[in-house]
């Protein structure tokens, strides 16, 4: 063991035995000794620097407490340095063409700091005499504040009025501790009309502020929609001043200051006329419409109504405001255009031929015959048309929405076929667009009811899922990009409705939010899908007539599902009669030009009481006269070198120039 | 284990005790202050929690005092690596506070391990010290096993992220080394290459930070860059400090502190609190009581009869010497704002225990060293 440093005397643990301990004073003599005398400079220096370190301490001390003692109790009296919060600019959104959808307007409130009041109430009081009103909130205010940190402001009275603004201005040596803040406040310009898109902001709740960073108490925050989904861009950075008060809190110099950094700007694909359009058409009805560009996925108009008006949010929504709207029975706060599953009926039969003619089992010539329905294990399956088609081609059965034809096509084909085309369409599974809970809706196969139901697939039930019935749902948005997959030549994009992003800085971000899938469709079906289509509204025995727009090609397909089953006895009903709750939902779903699609759009009414073709296609009709408004022929005749080629280029141009 | 001797009990350092108890009066007394809840009109549940601390404290003191402090250093490693362990269980089973991610929970109590790390590390820089310290001094090699000992809690540490912690242990882990005795050539190349090494590192890496990593850099060396964060709270712990004047503004009347300008005023604040309330004259007390604990721990150093209690009494030292002033030297604005609690006074539970048994360790060493 011993050591080999002179002067360290390494002792064994055995050798400490008390007995071993001699008197105090000799240890003291031969401690000196032992320390080796290395160790014993160090051990100075060390002890020199911690009083030094100490005499230090001392120095600022006196400094701070003896020497300046008297300036710094001034400054603590009273918080006289306080910090001011400067919230940042939300970022402003803009459609495609440029039109301000979301901005912030200055707005003021009254506050007050009821430290520099010294009696609150009384100042209150006195403001409401200079006002000549009653602010109950004002005194409010006071007493539910409890958690408020001293020296914080209570908001008395939001966004005031000049009148206000003047009156308080004027008399502030008279109200101790009241002050004007400024601040933005967020101003959706198209109220209820994007409501469902473009959210709301409200502010942070605890959740929010113990698992996000950054936020603090009374921060806004972006709570639904693209304010909640694009909130990291939109919000930018808040700054803050740290100011010196007198004794009633004003303000007298700004000490240092961080200046906020606003968020960014964030332009939408949208097209707000269009939008208009659509929300105009589907005034008094409840339903959806949704329009895409079949290229790239971006989208041009989504439409739930019944809306409701964001701008209730940008305060603080008021309890009365909000039970409203929570127990409205129309449910406006539900955005059906993402959140609505709904049966897609017939317009679900673009899926089954898609399938039909891809699997190989019907071919364009073969025809099946329709006699108004179809036995199938012990009950009837019915046609939508009481005497029948007759014979049906694939083409025919299209145009005119044969039932028994696709009933047919479905069992040949099996209910998991059905299914893994329909997948390929974009249904079943969510489609990815930054919306609050969109839903996936239902593409049911074998796999799907043993797991949910625990039974096996019963035929029967495959012919109902041919007609989109049975436990097929899907949204608006989902039969949109359907309609839009076909239209595209059978390329799947993501729907989405930001196109770029600027940030503050003047730089431009595009999120690359599509994402193409090639759904392997061979392009023969798709001619013939897009045929078929064409003639549900061209032909005079089509459904979709109604949704002709004169001059433009438009392809589509009408749907009609049930809520509840047919009465037994086959006996039409009348729709209207039902209660709402019973009645039929109307679609249809939609592109144009058929040559060259620039738009697919998906409408769907909700509990119409009429048909597909009936209520949903003059909708339809109504948005695409409006978006091919400038290309539509005139009534007086057209000058006759305006052939077909001439007319094409004109609408790019006339597209160009929109 | 060996019972408690009637003479050795006749050597504890009473004085140094004595001292010991009065910064933990004078703290729990602040502690009581500064968590003071005005809208109830009593006392928080903190300072009894800090009370019964402190008596746990006195209790671990005690039963260290009952071991011969040597016995420590066959359970160095295993002391030292259980404290690592508990460091790393802290990202798994770690719960959040004020943003970071330091304690693990045990029921009752919320445990700091890397308070324990304080006193592990020391022990185990000791024993190294001890047991391949036979030379008058080291060279860079020889501090490698020691720098490793070091930099695996450290990284532990920053990762949490608990910057003060870490930057402690570095200066302990120093103080022990320069103590143990570092050639000076060595010394002066550490430094020197040291220093380039963090400015190149630094250049090149400055670039790749985003943007909010580097302001929270530049925020650290210069708070002033802040104005609504650290900033702030520097210019109001002065103004506190300084609005004692010379005989404070009294028990519980301290206007600053009841203001909640700082997040952290019963822990790395408590400082301005006191000095507010207690002025230059209640400042100066402790201070001497600081350096009176200093003092009185080197001497032990100086006594002790061998290298491993040289070394572990003055490790213990060099703790309550740096947090203190650190944290009083941050109060007063003169360093950056980094989470160092004052010793012995802010309110914390570990680091109370911590602390206590580290004194402890000092008086065993002062009590047995006439046993050679």
């Amino acid at each position: 063991m011993g050591s080999r440093e002179p002067g360290w005397p390494k002792v064994p643990l055995a050798a400490t035995r008390p007995g071993q301990q001699t008197d105090e004073r000799d240890t003291e003599l031969v401690r000196t000794r032992d320390l080796p005398d290395t160790f014993r400079r160090r051990l100075n220096a060390a002890t020199a620097l911690a009083l030094l370190a100490f005499f230090v301490l001392f120095g600022r001390l006196w400094h701070l407490q003896v020497t300046r003692g008297d300036e710094y109790r001034v400054l603590s009296e009273h918080n006289r340095i306080r910090l001011k919060r400067v919230k940042a600019i939300r970022g402003l959104v803009f459609d495609r063409k440029g039109t301000v959808l979301v901005e912030n307007r200055p707005s003021f409130d009254v506050v007050m700091v009821p430290e520099d009041a010294r009696e609150p109430d009384r100042v209150i009081d006195r403001l409401e005499g200079y006002l000549e009103e009653q602010i109950p909130e004002a005194h409010q205010a006071l007493t539910t504040n409890v958690e408020r940190p001293p020296f914080q402001p209570v908001v008395l009275k939001r966004d005031v009025d000049w009148r206000t603004l003047v009156a308080v201005e004027t008399r502030q040596i008279e109200l101790p501790g009241v002050s004007l803040r400024i601040g933005p406040r967020r101003s959706y310009l198209y109220g209820s009309l994007l409501a469902h898109l473009l959210g709301y902001i409200g502010e942070v709740n605890m959740t929010e502020l113990t698992t996000l960073d950054g936020y603090r108490m009374s921060d806004m925050i972006g709570k639904y929609g693209l304010e909640k989904h694009w909130e990291d861009y939109l919000r930018g950075e808040n700054g803050g001043e740290q100011i010196e008060v007198d004794a009633v809190g004003r303000e007298l110099r700004v000490l240092r200051e961080v200046e906020q950094v606003p968020g960014a700007n964030i332009h939408l694909t949208l097209d707000m006329d269009l939008q208009q359009a659509a929300y105009d058409a589907l005034e008094g009805h409840e339903g959806s419409i949704v329009a895409l560009d079949p290229t790239t996925g971006a989208i041009l108009a989504l439409v739930s109504r019944p809306s409701f008006d964001p701008n209730l949010f940008s305060d603080g929504i008021s309890v009365r405001d909000w039970t409203g709207l929570l127990t409205d029975p129309l449910r406006p706060l539900s955005d059906r255009a993402v959140q609505g599953q709904y049966p897609p009926g017939s317009t679900f039969k673009i899926a089954v031929a898609a399938a039909a003619l891809e699997e190989g089992v019907v071919n364009p010539f073969t025809r099946i015959p329709c006699s108004g329905s179809l036995w199938f294990g012990n009950r009837a399956f019915r046609c939508w048309k009481k005497g029948g088609h007759g014979w049906m081609n694939l083409h025919e059965a299209i145009v005119q929405s044969c039932d028994v034809y696709f009933y047919q096509v479905g069992q040949r084909l099996g209910v998991d076929t059905i299914a893994q085309y329909a997948r390929k369409l974009g249904l079943g599974s969510v489609t990815g667009v930054r919306l609050d809970h969109e839903k996936a809706g239902t593409i049911p196969d074998s796999a799907w009811k043993r797991r949910v139901f625990g039974e096996p697939w019963y035929p029967g039930e495959t012919l109902s899922v041919a007609i989109g019935q049975g436990y097929v749902t899907a949204t608006p948005l989902q039969m949109a990009n359907a309609i839009a997959t076909i239209a595209g030549g059978g390329i799947r994009h993501r729907p989405h409705f930001v196109d770029y992003v600027e940030m503050p800085s003047g730089e431009i971000a595009r999120p690359n939010e599509d994402e193409p899938i090639a759904t392997g469709l061979r392009a023969s079906t798709v001619v013939q899908l897009k045929a078929a289509l064409r003639d549900v509204v061209a032909s005079n025995v089509g459904t979709g007539k109604k949704a002709r727009v004169e001059g433009i090609e438009v392809g589509g397909k009408t749907g009609t599902s049930q809520v509840v089953r047919l009465r037994k006895d086959n006996k039409k009903v009348d729709q209207l009669k039902l209660p709402r709750q019973a009645r039929d939902h109307a679609w249809f779903i939609a592109f144009a030009p058929v040559e060259a699609p620039e738009i697919a759009i998906a409408c769907m009414i909700e509990h119409a009481g009429g048909g597909g073709g009936a209520v949903a296609a003059p909708i339809v009709q109504k948005v695409l006269s409006y978006y091919f408004r400038d290309r539509i022929p005139h009534p007086e005749p057209e000058p006759a070198v305006a052939d077909a080629g001439i007319d094409g280029a004109n609408r790019q141009t006339a597209r160009a120039t929109r | 284990m060996e019972r408690i001797d009637r003479r050795l009990a006749q050597h504890v350092d009473w004085a140094l005790a004595l001292l010991a108890v009065l910064v933990v009066a004078l703290g729990s007394t602040t502690v009581y202050s500064a968590t003071f809840s005005q809208a109830d009109g009593q006392p928080s549940p903190l300072f009894y929690r800090q009370l019964a601390w402190a008596g746990l404290g006195v209790g671990g003191m005690v039963v260290t005092l009952c071991f011969d402090y040597r016995k420590l250093e066959r359970y160095a490693y295993l002391l030292y690596g259980a404290a690592v362990a508990l460091l790393a269980m802290v990202p798994i089973v770690g719960i959040i506070g004020g943003g970071s991610r330091r304690w693990i929970h045990l029921g009752v109590f919320a445990l700091q391990p890397s308070e324990l790390m304080k006193l592990s590390l020391v022990i185990v820089l000791a024993h190294f010290f001890q047991t391949e310290g036979t030379r008058e001094t080291y060279r860079l090699r020889d501090l490698a096993v020691p720098t490793v000992l070091y930099s695996v809690p450290a990284v532990l540490i920053l990762a949490q992220p608990d910057l003060g912690s870490a930057l402690l242990l570095g200066f302990v882990f120093a103080s022990m080394v320069v103590v143990a005795g570092i050639r000076l050539r060595s010394l002066l190349y550490l430094v020197v290459v040291g220093s380039i090494a963090v400015f190149v590192a630094g250049n090149a890496l400055w670039g790749h930070l985003k943007p909010y990593q580097q302001k929270r850099i530049v925020t650290f060396l210069n708070p002033e860059a802040d104005p609504l964060g650290s900033g702030y709270h520097i210019i109001q712990s002065e103004i506190a400090v300084g609005s004692g004047k010379v005989w404070g503004k009294g028990f519980l009347k301290g206007t600053q502190n009841k203001l909640n300008f700082l997040p952290e005023q019963h822990t790395d604040f408590i400082f301005s609190v006191y000095a507010e309330e207690w002025g230059f004259g209640g400042c100066v007390v402790l201070m001497l009581l600081y350096l009176a604990l200093v003092w009185r721990g080197l001497e032990v150093v100086a006594r002790a009869k061998e290298r491993f209690g040289a070394l572990l009494a003055f490790g213990v030292t060099a703790i309550v010497f740096w947090q203190a002033f650190i944290n009083m030297a941050m109060a007063m604005g003169m360093v950056p704002v980094v989470g160092i609690t004052l010793p012995l006074f802010s309110y914390g539970g570990s680091s109370m225990m911590t602390l206590l048994i580290g004194l402890a360790l000092l008086l065993n060493v002062s009590m047995r060293r006439f046993m050679f």
